[in-house]
């Protein structure tokens, strides 16, 4: 889809807030308030200045009356502060949460295809880095934006008002430190690149090598690796030399224009104390020394405004990722008068099936299945020929792109997703367990299961023995990547949660390339259990499966190529009969 | 962090250097506030007049190009010894690392030595930047300004220094209140990280199960507890710009009236009032600079101790010794052996058996058994922790590293090719390898089709990790990378479990044929892949159960018998 466009974004960050506009509004005046508060406090601390003016001359009345008001001016102005950093955090952090949870409930509805097609990697990003840094451009816009502005205003006016000739000066020298900075930014943005491009390489080498540094020691490649690693190294060292001096420069310059513009302010203010005719207006100590933290300060909030900009540009560019994300068109809702699917006596059937995953590289071609209630379907072939995809389209994680999959004689896509699901059991290679407990695992499709029942379910699946050997049994917690868990244990608990919903159609993937003989055992016969009476798709690995199957699909690069009984296959003596042969070469 | 330091010896010129003309540009940003006093004082109050006013101006700009010069010149020196001091303590961890035994990577585990190499060592040099930076200027400028304070008067100076306490407590204990918080706030997000990569990895479960709305309610408690804990890290951390700048300003409030008082009995000037309260203003800034950087000074310390802990690590690589008694007749022998997993817990338990030259040993058992455990100890990735293991009549212990691992052609169970052309890739056997040698061992390893089928055939592309190439692919590319050495020991860890039965076949009677007659270990799940050999082992979970060929076995081993007929049916065999 296209990239949003700039203005769009800021459109859609702005609809996101909208929900918030009270406190926004709130957040101004208490922004106004702090800016007030921070500027009229060196007002009153110059004319203190001015009732200390010699010995004997000191106006302590007048001071004590000066310091009550800037109690007052202080406190209000903490308050106020305090009150605006709670309310941007709240607005912020609210609207992030908005943010995530409508992205994620999205991914709940998102086509297998676009889940399949990009790195989950870059998905998990999008929901999460790139969502805090929206949040942090968005606190930093509210927390400085306002007041950036509202300070250099406010300067400004005071500054004219209590010398013009100064406010002149400080007016065209300053942005000279913002030129300088800007001039110094883009100078070293493209040494930034140059760095992080070169450690970019040297990650990727680091991680390649360290990685697989079993397989480096044993071609004793570790000199030649050393000597590769401070090649790049001393390209980095270059680079980052480079770029860290110059990008350090920035402080050091704003601060020489600024002790310019301080000096020049001194100077500009000491004259009109030495020559007051010049400027018409009442001009004292107290009053100059305002105007001194005034200079000092008036850099602050343009660094902080420039500061925001580029944050803010950041994170509009996530906020794009983020919502390219939730615009992702949605996999097409159930129909609206779907049927839920009931009492399955599971009779599949493709009907002229046609699907690829790219339109440029057909896939299936006009496939008819038909498997009656209670068959075994095996589906062998080499590894990479497709034997997935027609899990994918069986469980409508897919859908064709003509033709059609009937289950009872119903058109699946008449069907809703979740009912058809429900009556299918699936185990697939991959044996993917959710962090939590193994009940929580077990019952992850009978959430209502009793303990009786999961313990039966896991008797069943010969998974009981080992989970009592865990050290918490059925409570322990596993981590998302089945923690201690074998590959077999993994699938036995697979299986068993199958063994608890007993759907009437099965889905197995059963891969035992990384299993031990004796749990594949025990596997093979949970399996066996399992299919009695029930419709059974099985990519088959082994034999003794795939004779005992009632029909056998062979599949080659994406075609089925082969249909039929062992028997029938055998003595066709095609592709089947060659596969199953060299499985017996001697 | 001490351990490190030496990193800087090449730099030690450059890191006197920065934090000396940082502690220059301090001291010339200090002068300022008197020089403004002075202003007032003389040129203003006193009246010397235009003229000095103008001069006085001048000297202040004359600060600020010194001010400039002097920490250019410091920044320069900060970065080149950062830099320095990073490029050379990677290049020894890397060298570490390279060096680190089989035993150690597992215990250390690759995904922490890649961190420790990346982003800790970065924060290492940032850390070191920063110090030779601002750990002398800040400090510098704040007691310096208090210092000054007393100077010109012990009372000022006093509130000053009360200010600057108020000011540390407060700051710091912000910041300690707030570290626990945020750390809450990102476990929170780690959890966040965890719902979201569960829903994407699990997707098809989850969707099989209808457990969509599900995963939605579990995600938006988490949302919520992040939210709740990030207002809550915010709460606190907002207090910090209303606190100190509540608690400078009753500070300037109370120098003020301090000044005041001793104005009137004359003991100071309006210059030296205006002097006092332009150093408040200074010591803010810095104290909240210093704040930051004590916390970027302890990340670094946690990172450096991380970094320290590898080169803790003892070195495991022997040497070959010299008086190596040539005794035994076998070519490979094992006796007794026992080998540990880092947990302690036995991997394998007296294994004995021999092999003789140019003949083929089968290992087989299932996971866990200690087959890999078994065949890593002949090029000694791993010591046997009781008997011996042997080769050409030489215990592997004594034999050098270096020399065993040249001996040996090991095929890995996981099957991985590096970045670059496949003819590179080959030449890890050999450097010095030709292309026709190379093709000859690509054939041998039925891989021709593999090259083949790639544009550029040897100079084909090969992408980190051989992501481009398919399982079996890769596994027979490997084979060939090992058979490129010409081993005298080659060793297949497992390494055709994604060939098919007739590719798997070939591949062993090509072995069969080679001229350079090697002893091959092939460790295999399937019996299949073993049943020709000279002998064939069967663990056990780390014990050997059965010792024999093929037939043998079936008769003798009752496991060998469990997996075989597991894997053919009975009439099949």
């Amino acid at each position: 889809m296209a990239a949003l466009s700039k203005k769009n974004v800021y459109k859609r960050v702005l609809r996101q807030i909208r929900p918030y506009r009270a406190l926004v509004a709130l957040t101004i005046i208490l922004a106004l308030v702090t800016v007030a508060g921070n500027l009229w406090a060196p007002i009153i601390f110059g004319d203190v200045i001015d009732l200390i003016l010699e010995p004997g001359n000191v106006d302590f009345d007048g001071m004590v009356y000066k310091f009550i008001l800037l109690g007052c001016v202080i406190a209000a102005t903490c308050i106020a502060q305090w009150l605006m950093s709670i309310i941007n955090n709240r607005i912020t952090y609210e609207v992030v949460k908005d943010i995530r949870a409508e992205a994620f409930a999205h991914l709940q509805i998102l086509p297998l295809n676009y889940i399949d097609s990009h790195s989950y990697g870059d998905i998990v990003s999008r929901n999460i880095a790139d969502v805090d840094q929206f949040a942090d451009g968005l606190l930093m816009g509210f927390t400085q934006l306002f007041t950036g502005v509202l300070t250099i205003i406010g300067t400004l006016a005071l500054m004219l008002a209590l010398n013009w000739i100064i406010a002149l000066i400080v007016f065209f020298i300053t942005p000279l430190s913002l030129f300088v900075a800007r001039f110094i930014a883009t100078r070293t943005y493209s040494m930034f690149i140059a760095t992080s491009r070169i450690r970019g390489e040297q990650t990727a080498f680091v991680e390649e090598m360290i990685d697989n540094l079993k397989v480096v020691q044993a071609f004793s490649r570790e000199d030649e690796n050393q000597k590769q690693f401070d090649v790049i190294n001393e390209d980095l060292t270059k680079a980052s030399l480079k770029s860290i001096f110059y990008s350090s420069l920035t402080n050091p310059c704003t601060r020489f224009v600024n002790s310019i513009v301080y000096a020049a302010v001194a100077l500009t203010g000491a004259l009109t104390l030495i020559f007051p005719a010049v400027l018409p207006v009442a001009f004292s100590a107290g009053k100059l020394t305002t105007l001194l933290s005034y200079s000092n300060q008036y850099t602050k909030p343009f660094n902080e405004i420039s500061g925001v900009v580029t944050e803010l540009q950041n994170a509009v560019a996530c906020a794009a990722r983020i919502y390219e994300l939730i615009d992702e068109p949605a996999q097409t809702p159930d129909a609206p008068d779907a049927k839920e699917l009931e009492n399955v006596r599971g009779d599949v059937a493709f009907e002229g099936v046609t699907f690829s995953y790219d339109p440029q590289k057909p896939l299936i071609r006009d496939l008819n299945i038909s498997a009656k209630a209670g068959q075994r379907v095996a589906i062998v072939g080499p590894t990479g020929c497709g034997k997935t995809t027609l899990i994918n389209l069986l469980m409508r994680f897919y859908d064709p792109q003509s033709g059609k999959i009937t289950v009872d004689g119903l058109d699946t896509r008449s069907i809703t997703r979740h009912s058809l699901r429900r009556n299918y059991g699936m185990v697939l290679q991959d044996t993917w367990l959710k962090s939590g407990t193994i009940r929580d695992n077990i019952t992850i499709g009978a959430p209502d299961a009793t303990d009786e029942e999961v313990i039966a379910a896991a008797k069943a699946a010969h998974a009981h023995n080992f989970i009592m050997q865990l050290e918490n049994g059925y409570d322990t917690i596993i981590g998302e990547d089945g923690g201690n868990l074998s590959q077999g244990q993994k699938q036995l608990l697979c299986i068993t949660r199958i063994m608890l919903c007993l759907p009437p159609m099965l889905i197995l993937d059963e891969a035992t390339s990384s299993i031990d003989t004796r749990t594949e055992m025990r596997i093979q016969n949970a399996f066996a259990k399992l299919m009695q009476g029930r419709t059974s798709f099985i990519v088959a690995h082994r034999l003794s499966t795939i004779k005992e199957a009632d029909i056998i699909l062979v599949m080659k690069d994406g075609n089925i190529i082969e249909q039929g009984s062992h028997d029938e296959l055998i003595q066709k003596q095609g592709f089947y009969y060659t596969l199953y042969n060299s499985q017996f070469a001697k | 962090m001490r351990k490190l330091l030496k990193y800087l010896r090449h730099y030690k010129l450059e890191s006197i250097l920065a934090p000396f003309f940082k502690l220059l540009e301090a001291a010339f940003e200090l002068i300022v506030p008197l020089i403004v006093a002075s202003i007032v004082d003389d040129g203003v109050n006193g009246g010397r007049g235009a003229g000095y006013v103008v001069s006085m101006c001048l000297v202040l700009v004359g600060l600020g190009v010194v001010g400039l010069i002097s920490s250019v010149t410091a920044q320069y020196f900060a970065a080149k010894s950062a830099v320095g001091f990073s490029k050379e303590l990677r290049s020894d961890l890397f060298a570490k690392m390279q060096s680190l035994s089989y035993s150690q990577i597992d215990g250390i585990g690759t995904s922490r030595m890649i961190t420790r190499m990346t982003s800790d060592v970065n924060q290492i040099q940032s850390g070191v930047n920063m110090v030779l930076r601002l750990f002398m200027r800040s400090p510098f400028i704040v007691f310096g300004a208090m210092i000054l304070a007393f100077t010109i008067s012990v009372a000022a100076g006093t509130v000053f220094a009360i200010t600057i306490a108020v000011l540390c407590v407060v700051v710091f204990g912000i910041m300690l209140m707030t570290i626990p918080l945020y750390k809450k706030s990102q476990a929170n997000l780690d959890r966040l990280t965890a719902s979201t990569r569960q829903t994407l990895v699990g997707v098809r479960v989850l969707r099989a199960f209808c457990k969509e709305e599900e995963e939605i309610k579990t995600f938006n408690e988490r949302n919520g507890a992040l939210c709740a804990s990030q207002k809550f890290a915010g709460l606190i951390s907002a207090l910090m710009n209303p606190l100190t700048y509540a608690i400078i300003n009753v500070g300037t409030i109370i120098l003020l009236n301090t000044g005041a008082i001793e104005v009137n009995s004359g003991a100071l000037s309006q210059g030296d009032v205006i002097a006092l309260y332009n150093y408040m203003a200074q010591i803010l800034v810095e104290l909240i600079k210093l704040a930051n950087l004590i916390i970027t000074v302890t990340k670094s310390f946690a990172c450096a101790g991380r970094v320290n802990e590898v080169f803790a690590m003892p070195c495991e690589i022997s040497q070959p010794k010299e008086s190596v008694a040539a005794a035994g007749g076998h070519y490979i022998e094992f006796r007794d052996v026992c080998a540990r997993y880092t947990n302690g817990a036995n991997a394998l338990t007296d294994i004995s058996f021999t092999a003789e030259k140019g003949q083929t040993i089968g290992v087989i058992g299932g996971t866990g058994a200690g087959k890999s455990t078994l065949v890593n100890l002949i090029p000694h990735f791993y010591s046997a922790s009781e008997g011996s293991v042997s080769v050409g009549g030489m215990n592997v212990n004594d034999a050098g590293d270096e020399k065993m691992r040249n001996l040996c052609g090991v095929v890995p169970q996981r099957a991985v090719l590096f970045r670059g052309t496949i003819r590179e890739n080959m030449q890890w056997g050999n450097q010095g390898a030709t292309d026709e040698e190379i093709i000859k061992a690509i054939d041998c390893a039925c891989a021709s089709d593999v090259v083949s089928s790639k544009d550029g055939g040897l100079d084909a592309y090969v992408e980190q990790g051989g992501k481009n190439f398919s399982g079996g692919q890769r596994q027979r590319l490997t084979i060939a990378r090992a058979l490129v050495k010409r081993p005298e020991i080659l060793i297949l860890d497992d390494s055709a479990s994604a060939l098919d039965y007739a590719t798997d076949a070939r591949l062993r009677a090509n072995l069969r044929t080679l001229d350079y007659n090697p002893t091959v270990f092939i460790v295999s799940q399937r019996t299949s892949s073993i049943r020709n050999a000279d002998k064939i082992l069967v663990l056990d979970n780390g014990h050997l159960v059965g010792l024999g060929t093929h037939e043998q076995l079936l008769e003798s081993c009752e496991l060998y018998r469990e997996i075989h007929y597991s894997q053919y049916q009975k009439e099949g065999a």
